[in-house]
């Protein structure tokens, strides 16, 4: 050990040959270097052993240098279409009266009786009303030379913040419009002005436009600019899908157009842009492993799903382990009536179906609304109580041949009392096995945990554990398009439980050289 | 013999009673939340007595209302006298449903059994005649993989690979869409090809204990005196291990194939849960999560009657296989 280059020189670095029988050439190594020894010939154990290394760094140390929170949720913006607004084109005669005149629903339809036929006058309710047609789907009806009513398709709409519009300057505004003019007119004795866009200018305000579009707003709250509706009737009049418009406030959006041609209805779609939690976004170098369902970072939360599956898997085997001498050793020790007692109980343990025990437990825990850490201390305890008849009967199958040697009847002779005789001289015999035992049944603990948790009555969140993360696909959508979010999970589970299992069948082989390997 | 098999079943007799006292206790002391939910849905019917009334009436008729003690009694006389109950979930009495359930899981598993030890066996023998040869190392590794894949993910990532991205299995389920259209053959045949992925399933994570064990054994059988004075009589090798080993090393399988029986009948909840194959398996976690007490209850007394059925069965089988075995 002190040289390694030539062992049969002596400690100084003197060429001086040993003799045979000099103590120094026979190499002296504890009982425990040999088991180190032994453990490191096997190669699977060594994979093991660094399978766990790196599972045991990912986890603990990985959690602390992730630079994103266990339950940190990120966001991101998408666009979303909402239904924005919906335009239709009049097609029926809208009517308009005079101030002070009636022209009732019976009315209008004589009138279009009368429209349809080409007829220029009717009668209705012993009154003679005469029907010109002043433009292009535009009728002046009027009784006794003075225009009463008039039926229009193009519809006049008063701007914003502006009352509506009397009625002589919407037969004035509308002559000139339907006939295709544009120019100014007067009407009640004030001057107006009608452009070739329909609007209706009065001086410098604009009063009104003539339209035959109908916008109507399909947002609550929201009304709809009359420079939007312009633009949005250019758009339409060149027979454009899409357009982008740049509103009051400086906002640019998007805009899709869509005709249903049966209903005679553009729809008008806005492109929104919306802040939603990052969901099941593909590995980037921001998130290596992508994002799960609820925005998470996935390395981050399967890092500190390690350390949870890591940590509940060591307090059950301790609490199973604790449980397990305690009652061996007591019941290897006494035998008689002890031992019976002892290992009647674990053979009631033993016949417990646990696996359907612990759903039901779980499935209650959901019932109840048990806060997730709570459960998990629950979940620790249920495990380690269910698993101790294991090792209790591992301790005191070895306890039961020990006791009977030589240096019992020593310890017993020196007048030991019986807690230390069992936990100072026989407990450390059974070490090995113990050793042994622990390092496999964590494996089998972390698949249990695993395993409820994946069935949703284990670990919950927000706690992550790697269990709960493959949990995800329950969602057939989720295991077939993203594999980033399940299958890391079940490759850390596999490595780790592997990692305990190679360590474990190595350990067993180097602390008995009997078994071989 | 007839005195240690007497007193093995008093004993078991025993045990039972604690082992149903205990899930009795501990599904008692749930909150029974079933019961007040159809009491709900009971009450709320035009016409219906109250809820406290249904309540009353329903704790009363499952026995709730007595204390843990004197309802247990009750269970244990309804038990003993073939009075199992309805399923709450199911809606049937709960021997109905399993008499339905039962059997698929139980081709299932003794399908998967049977392949186990086919496979396990003679891969074990191999790795302990040629131990630290390669393939020792490889079987080895083998194994401790197949115990230590878990279950569920192992599952997933066979319907991801042969169901979702190949094709040829269907994802979940026993029966394919036209299966009321196939002739028997054709019936046969969709099931077979529904059972194929969970049996590999069930196979793939089971095998890898069945494997070591037989290693083990093997091992220490060809350390035994006899099958040096094999060796030294001069017999061949293949006689030395076929012959004279691999006799003897079938002997500890007996404890493991008995331990393994109760699965074949209490179904593989995960496999099952995951493939949607409607056995013991799936169809007793349905009843467990929502806490249908009758069909739990008799579920897991069936469980425990069959482990110390098949812990009992396997002493007794030990002892007739193995004549260097005395029971007294």
């Amino acid at each position: 050990m002190s040289d390694t280059k030539n062992p049969y020189t002596q400690d100084n670095g003197s060429a001086e040959e040993l003799s045979l029988s000099d103590d120094r050439r026979v190499k002296t190594l504890s009982p425990g270097m040999l088991v180190v020894k032994r453990f490191f010939r096997n190669r699977l154990a060594v994979v093991g052993l660094v399978m766990l290394a790196a599972m045991f760094l990912f986890s603990f140390v990985g959690g602390m240098i992730s630079p994103y929170g266990q339950d940190e949720q990120f966001y991101t913006y998408t666009y979303l279409e909402k239904e924005y607004v919906g335009v239709t084109q009049n097609e029926d005669f809208r009517y308009v009266s005079a101030e002070g005149q009636e022209f009732g629903s019976a009315a209008q339809a004589q009138f279009l009786m009368a429209q349809m036929t080409g007829k220029t006058e009717f009668e209705y309710k012993d009154v003679a009303y005469e029907v010109e047609q002043a433009g292009t789907d535009f009728y002046v009806v009027s009784s006794a030379g003075a225009p009463l009513a008039i039926a229009y398709k193009d519809i006049v709409n008063a701007s914003d913040g502006i009352d509506d519009l009397a009625f002589e300057v919407k037969l004035e505004a509308l002559r000139l419009y339907t006939n295709g003019e544009a120019g100014a007119f007067s009407a009640g004795g004030q001057d107006y002005e009608v452009d070739e866009g329909g609007n209706i200018i009065q001086g410098e305000e604009v009063l009104g436009y003539i339209s035959r579009f109908v916008v109507q707003s399909k947002v609550n709250g929201v009304s709809i600019s009359r420079d939007f509706k312009e633009r949005l009737e250019e758009e339409l009049a060149n027979d454009v899908s899409e357009f982008t418009y740049t509103g009051a406030d400086g906002e640019e959006h998007n805009y899709t157009v869509t005709y249903d041609a049966s209903a005679k209805i553009w729809s008008v779609m806005q492109e929104t842009e919306t802040y939603v939690y990052n969901q099941y976004s593909n590995p980037s170098s921001e998130h290596p492993l992508g994002t799960d369902t609820n925005g998470m970072d996935m390395l981050t939360r399967l890092m500190y799903g390690g350390r949870v599956s890591l940590i509940i898997g060591f307090i059950v085997v301790i609490i199973e382990t604790v449980l397990g001498v305690i009652m061996g050793g007591l019941s290897g020790y006494f035998g008689g009536w002890v031992d019976n007692l002892i290992m009647r109980i674990v053979d009631v343990f033993y016949c417990i179906p646990s696996m359907p025990l612990i759903i039901i437990l779980g499935a209650a825990m959901d019932g109840m609304r048990v806060d997730p850490q709570v459960r998990m201390l629950y979940l620790m305890l249920i495990l380690g109580v269910l698993g101790w008849p294991a090792i209790a009967r591992l301790v005191r199958g070895q306890i039961l041949s020990l006791r009977e040697q030589e240096f019992m009847t020593a310890t017993e002779a020196c007048g030991i009392r019986i807690s230390r005789r069992i936990f100072k001289h026989l407990i450390p015999n059974v070490i090995p096995q113990l050793i042994v035992t622990c390092t496999m049944s964590l494996g089998s603990v972390m698949l249990t945990e695993a395993t409820l948790s994946f069935l949703g009555l284990g670990v919950k969140f927000p706690f992550a554990s790697w269990g709960n993360i493959i949990n995800d696909v329950n969602n057939s959508y989720v295991l077939t398009t993203y594999w980033f979010i399940w299958i890391p999970a079940g490759i850390c589970l596999l490595i780790a439980v592997l990692g305990f299992n190679f360590v474990g069948d190595g350990l067993r082989d180097a602390f008995d050289p009997r078994m071989k390997r | 013999m007839r005195n240690y098999i007497i007193k093995r079943i008093l004993l078991s007799i025993l045990i039972l009673f604690c082992v149903t006292f205990i899930i009795y206790a501990v599904l008692r002391c749930l909150p029974a939340s079933y019961v007040e939910t159809m009491a709900m849905q009971l009450s709320a019917a035009p016409g219906a007595k109250p809820y406290d009334e249904w309540i009353a009436q329903l704790n009363a008729s499952y026995g709730l209302d007595k204390g843990i003690i004197a309802g247990w009694l009750t269970w244990l006389q309804d038990f003993a006298t073939g009075h199992f109950g309805d399923s709450w979930k199911f809606t049937v009495p709960v021997i109905e449903k399993f008499n339905d359930v039962i059997w698929l899981s139980f081709v299932m598993g003794a399908i998967a059994l049977v392949l186990e030890l086919l496979i396990a066996i003679p891969l074990g023998i191999i790795a302990a005649t040629k131990q630290y040869s390669r393939a020792d190392y490889a079987i080895t590794a083998g194994a401790l993989i197949g115990i230590s894949l878990p279950p569920f993910f192992f599952a997933t990532l066979l319907k991801l690979v042969f169901a979702v991205k190949l094709q040829w299995f269907d994802v979940s389920g026993l029966v394919g869409r036209n299966f009321a259209q196939l002739d028997s053959l054709g019936q046969f045949m969709d099931k077979a090809n529904h059972l194929f992925l969970p049996i590999v399933t069930l196979v793939i994570t089971s095998i890898g204990a069945l494997m070591r064990y037989t290693r083990t054994n093997m091992l220490e059988v060809l350390n035994a005196d006899y099958i040096r004075t094999a060796r030294a009589k001069g017999l061949s090798e293949s006689k030395v291990i076929y012959k004279h080993a691999f006799r003897n090393t079938l002997i500890p399988l007996v404890t493991i194939i008995g331990g393994s029986l109760p699965g074949l009948f209490t179904g593989a909840l995960i496999t099952e849960t995951l493939f949607s194959i409607p056995g013991m398996g799936w169809t007793s976690y349905q009843a467990m999560v929502i806490g249908d007490i009758p069909f739990s209850m008799f579920y897991m007394t069936f469980i425990a009657v069959l482990t110390l059925l098949s812990n009992l069965l396997t002493d007794i089988v030990y002892a007739v296989v193995d004549p260097r075995v005395r029971i007294a």
